[in-house]
């Protein structure tokens, strides 16, 4: 009993109360699209709101579960739970079943679960356990290794179940690892490759290029405030595109096009720098010129990978994402008419109950990725906005709670949970109005599903635990 | 403390920017954007149209003209239309397979989940034939609409004809969506707001398979449909079916007007064609015929054809020049077999002095050529110019303006010259003459009147000096009848000065007096006229008569026109004297029946073949 009252005292019940509300709104939407006016009872359990009702009684049992066990059984037990998900999802692979083109679902005992959410936290587990790990240094390449293998390992078996959503989650890894120290750099080469990413798809070859350049020069003259260089470098891409054309010119026998010269009088040319620059030792230089290189490379070489590595399907909710294809009926359907929805909803909503779009099934996924329609279109803009800033409000806490860890192990727990969390949001929210790709991924505690239900109480209940030990000490 | 605990802000930073963010869009879409809102209605309403049955027409005696029949569309929704006997549903609505397959193709191609119609205007009896087969036919259904249906085949003109909206229709008025009938010509067209009645729609959402889940808002915004307006028309069935009679194998118009309302009495124009021809099924086979008719069934000549009004015009002058005080009605003129002046002749058929009286009931030309100079010409205008202004506006006040009836749109406004018609086409400068356009003087040369215009020229002779605008409806169910229909509109013809006129008009029909129209007189009836000669310039001149019975408080004001009927008195007066006596008596007395015989069996229109037209009631 003393125990219990210490666990009492000491959980931070801000969280639980916004845990609690956020599963109550899921379910009241759940309920609002499986509802019709011939069976009126909240307790079928042939119904979606039925089922779920059942999984949120057992989240909060597994809830109770986890703030009752010993916070060392985490630490302690963190490469074996990792392991055991591992196991989980090549099992998922032998013997699993296929939904939706993804073979991410495992059934025992007729109630079927995706191992693939879980391994998250296996993975936050485990990376927290070696971040905290006596004389740590992500410097060293070994311990990088280290890293890099817990993230790839669930990500390449994710990627095997053809879920390529719930692989994308992985990248959100980066978000602790930044906190511990992980170059900023590694953070803005993903930044920087994901915007070159994108305009190589959206604009010209020819005009990214030309940006390029001219960002470089301005990039080069601020590190010298000297015109000259810029002056030498132009002149070098001149005599560099003088005597490509010339060549190609005598071998092939016509002009080759200006972007097939400037691609690669800019690549030599930049290539020239950078050995110069590494010459002298100018190691700014070296960067800004590698970073160069890199960039044109990598944007030349997108619309290859774009073709070649994404699937089909893939290629369509990113194009569509960035408003290359805009077919209303094909692959931007959902989208469209998840705006339709959200934005049907006006100020205050249509009310509980009456929403049209999301009840008569013209937003796919209702209850499960595009929950969020319901909300926006019953709830309208006040709805959507409190469940906005409670997400905000969790995230931004889990974060706070992470920073008064004394234990590294908890503060880069909770940095892997804000950051889970914050990804789920984001997306989901996100391509449900239009701003982030369609991925198929749960939105936190609304979504219907066991599974995405328990896995976030999971994660969070954890973080609430090992939260608790630092307040238990206290007390 | 640990050195990248500064981080702990960019990540933050980072959160709440990406809330904000999405925050301002939640805020333009559900806040500021319209658009969504109107989406999202055209997602799930579904609108279930009930058509209301058209109002019903009325003769000026309660007797049903128009009324309505029930028809059926044969509706499909594709995707419910499986696997059927194709060629025995076709077997069973008459139709060929291949006009089928590409209905069923163009249904398809427009929904599979929406309903589509694949055959329209099924009529009742086929109906019921098929109902008995129908549930061999999944995905079919029937949708019941209705059609006209007339109860004598008379009166197509005045009535006009119903039809499916075109493209130009629905952008002018929303209220009407493809597929829906409206009036295109006549009464139809005219009181369309009126016959219409109110389509009743039921709003019903549904899903994304179109399926019905339910009504909307408890119905609340569902209607009902509204049954049409009834109207009463001022038509005498009657009347307007022998004047129908009559006109058999000859192209022209009557026009009977009663004078003390302005009501329209009959509105006859031949070649006609029996209004059921046009309805449903059967018109895609009859317009086309009709339209391609040289004699031009479809064109109601009633009120669009403009001819020359010809002698009937010749009262017009008597008027102007009483009350210009140009002459008395004792003023004479003398006839020498036509009117001389110079070089120039105007023939005429007399060698004697006429007075007023006289020079009407003998259709004098010379007579009017000195009266229609002499106005012209007076002094007391200052010149030709002025003189013929004047004598323009007295005669627009009659009714020649233009249009005289308010309700028939296609009503055409024939044509009294202006000044600058002549400054420009005659005389090309000031200095005006009126010989070069005394042709005027008998209704001949630039003049083009409607046959309507005439019968209301005839009524207000009837009135002594004004009339009511002809109409056609004189009672609209739930509503009033335009209030202009009795304003009662006068001419500048003081009264007085008709009773000269009248009498001379009386004399047309006498024997004493040689009358031109002696011939028609109906014993027992004082009927007053005027016979008409129409120049034709592309044959056989038209043959017309203006005028009213009893001379005293008149009942029945005409005017008829025989196409190619040569004198006023040969077709023209005989018909309108049998339609007046017919009007009034409601029988033809025996001395007149081989004159109405003799008018039933003439053929003006092909002499070989006398049964062209032939109207079965």
């Amino acid at each position: 009993m003393i125990r219990s009252n210490k666990i009492a005292l000491s959980v931070d019940w801000g969280i639980i109360l916004i845990y609690l509300f956020l599963v109550a709104v899921g379910w009241v939407n759940i309920f609002s699209v499986g509802y019709s006016e011939e069976q009126k009872t909240f307790f079928d359990f042939s119904q979606r709101y039925g089922k779920q009702l059942v999984w949120i009684v057992m989240g909060l049992l597994v809830g109770a579960a986890v703030l009752y066990t010993d916070s060392k059984f985490f630490v302690s037990f963190a490469y074996l739970i990792y392991a055991f998900f591992i196991l989980m999802l090549v099992l998922v692979l032998l013997v699993g079943n296929e939904v939706n083109g993804a073979k991410s679902w495992l059934t025992l005992g007729g109630v079927g679960f995706q191992p693939s959410e879980f391994a998250k936290l296996g993975t936050a587990l485990a990376l927290s356990r070696l971040v905290s790990s006596y004389n740590f240094s992500i410097k060293n390449n070994v311990t990088r290794l280290k890293i890099l293998a817990l993230i790839l390992l669930p990500v390449a078996l994710i990627l095997l179940q053809h879920d390529t959503g719930s692989a994308l989650v992985y990248l959100v890894f980066l978000i602790p690892l930044f906190r511990e120290g992980l170059s900023g750099l590694i953070l803005f080469f993903c930044v920087l490759f994901v915007v070159l990413f994108i305009l190589s798809l959206k604009i010209s070859p020819l005009v990214l290029l030309v940006v390029l350049i001219a960002l470089a020069s301005l990039v080069y003259y601020f590190l010298k405030k000297n015109g000259t260089n810029i002056a030498k470098g132009m002149l070098l891409l001149l005599v560099n595109a003088v005597w490509i054309t010339g060549l190609v010119w005598l071998i092939k026998g016509h002009f080759p096009g200006f972007y097939y010269v400037l691609f690669r009088a800019s690549l030599l040319s930049g290539l020239i720098v950078l050995g110069f620059a590494y010459y002298k030792k100018r190691m700014r230089q070296v960067l800004v010129s590698g970073v160069f290189v890199l960039s044109i490379l990598f944007s030349f070489s997108v619309d290859f990978a774009f073709e070649r590595v994404l699937e089909p399907h893939h290629q369509d909710r990113i194009n569509h994402l960035l408003g290359i294809e805009s077919d209303p009926l094909g692959a931007g359907y959902n989208v469209n008419q998840s705006k339709i929805a959200i934005g049907s909803g006006g100020f205050v909503g249509k009310g509980f109950l009456k929403g049209t779009q999301t009840k008569f099934d013209f937003v796919p996924e209702q209850s499960t990725d595009f929950i969020f329609c319901t909300i926006g279109e019953e709830w309208g803009f006040v709805g959507s906005a409190v469940v906005l800033f409670l997400f905000i409000f969790l995230i931004v806490r889990m974060i706070l709670i992470s920073e008064k860890q004394r234990s590294v192990f908890s503060r880069f727990y909770g940095y892997c949970v804000a950051s889970i969390f914050f990804f789920h949001f984001a997306i989901n929210i996100g391509m449900t109005i239009g701003l982030a790709p369609v991925i198929g991924i749960p939105l936190p505690f609304l979504s219907y599903g066991g599974s995405s239900l328990w896995f976030f109480t999971l994660l969070l209940f954890v973080l609430l635990r090992l939260d608790a030990n630092r307040m238990e000490q206290l007390h | 403390m640990d050195r990248y605990a500064k981080r702990r802000n960019i990540i933050v930073f980072l959160i709440l920017l990406v809330g904000f963010v999405y925050l301002i869009r939640l805020f333009s879409l559900q806040v500021i954007e319209k658009a969504y809102k109107r989406t999202a209605r055209q997602n799930v309403l579904r609108e279930v149209i009930d058509y209301p049955s058209r109002g019903l027409i009325y003769d000026r005696n309660g007797a049903l003209l128009v009324s309505n029949q029930a028809s059926y569309d044969l509706m499909v929704i594709p995707r419910e239309a499986e696997a059927f006997d194709t060629l025995l549903l076709c077997s069973l609505l008459q139709i060929d397979p291949a006009d089928f397959t590409n209905s069923m193709k163009k249904a398809a191609a427009y929904s599979r989940y929406k309903p589509s119609i694949v055959v329209k205007q099924i009529a009742s009896e086929r109906y019921a034939l098929l109902q008995e087969k129908m549930y061999k036919f999944s995905g079919f259904y029937f949708q019941t609409r209705t059609l006209r249906s007339y109860t004598y085949p008379i009166a197509a003109h005045v009535l006009g004809y119903v039809g499916e909206v075109n493209n130009r229709i629905i952008e002018k008025d929303p209220y009407y969506r493809a597929g829906d009938y409206y009036g295109v010509t006549g009464l139809e067209y005219a009181y369309e707001k009126e016959l219409r009645g109110k389509k009743g729609v039921s709003f019903y959402l549904v899903d994304v398979h179109n399926r019905i889940k339910g009504s909307y808002e408890r119905g609340r915004l569902d209607t009902s449909a509204v049954k049409g307006n009834n109207l009463t028309v001022t038509i005498d069935r009657n009347l307007q079916a022998y004047g129908e009679e009559l006109m058999q194998n000859k192209a022209g118009s009557i026009v009977a007007i009663e004078p003390s309302t302005g009501e329209i009495l009959a509105l006859v124009s031949f070649p006609t064609y029996n209004p059921g021809e046009l309805v449903g099924r059967s018109r895609m086979e009859n317009f086309p015929r009709l339209l391609s008719d040289t004699l031009l069934p479809l064109f109601n000549r009633a009120v669009k054809a403009q001819y020359p009004p010809g002698s009937t015009f010749k009262m017009v002058h008597a008027l102007i020049g009483l009350q210009e005080g140009i002459i008395t009605p004792s003023t004479s003129f003398h006839c020498a077999m036509g009117y001389h002046v110079g070089n120039f002749s105007m023939g005429c058929h007399h060698n004697q002095d006429f007075r007023l009286s006289g020079s009407i009931a003998q259709s004098c030309n010379a007579y009017y050529a000195h009266v229609f100079r002499n106005i012209l010409d007076a002094p007391k205008f200052g010149g030709t110019r002025n003189g013929y202004e004047q004598w323009r506006k007295h005669v627009l006040s009659m009714g020649f303006s233009g249009r005289v009836s308010p309700e028939l749109d296609e009503e055409l406004n024939g044509l009294i010259p202006s000044v600058d018609y002549f400054q420009e086409r005659v005389f090309h400068s000031s200095r005006w003459r009126s010989l070069p356009i005394v042709s005027l003087a008998i209704g001949q040369g630039e003049i083009q009147t409607t046959p309507i215009q005439m019968a209301n020229y005839a009524a207000l002779l009837a009135n002594r000096g004004h009339y009511f605008p002809p109409h056609l409806v004189r009672k609209i169910e739930n509503s009033t009848v335009d209030p202009s229909f009795r304003e009662k509109r006068t001419t500048t013809i003081d009264p007085v000065h008709f009773e000269e006129i009248i009498e001379g008009m009386e004399w047309t029909l006498s024997w004493e007096h040689s009358g031109t129209a002696s011939g028609s007189s109906i014993p027992g009836i004082v009927c007053c006229g005027k016979t008409g000669t129409a120049q034709n310039p592309h044959g056989q001149d038209h043959s017309t008569f203006i005028g009213f019975a009893p001379k005293d408080k008149p009942q029945i004001a005409i005017a008829v026109y025989i196409e190619k009927g040569k004198w006023g008195s040969t077709f023209a007066a005989p018909i309108a004297t049998l339609l007046i006596e017919y009007y009034l008596n409601g029988t033809i007395q025996d001395s007149r029946k081989n004159l109405e015989k003799r008018m039933m069996e003439t053929n003006l229109l092909y002499p070989d073949r006398p049964n062209f037209i032939r109207i079965t009631e």
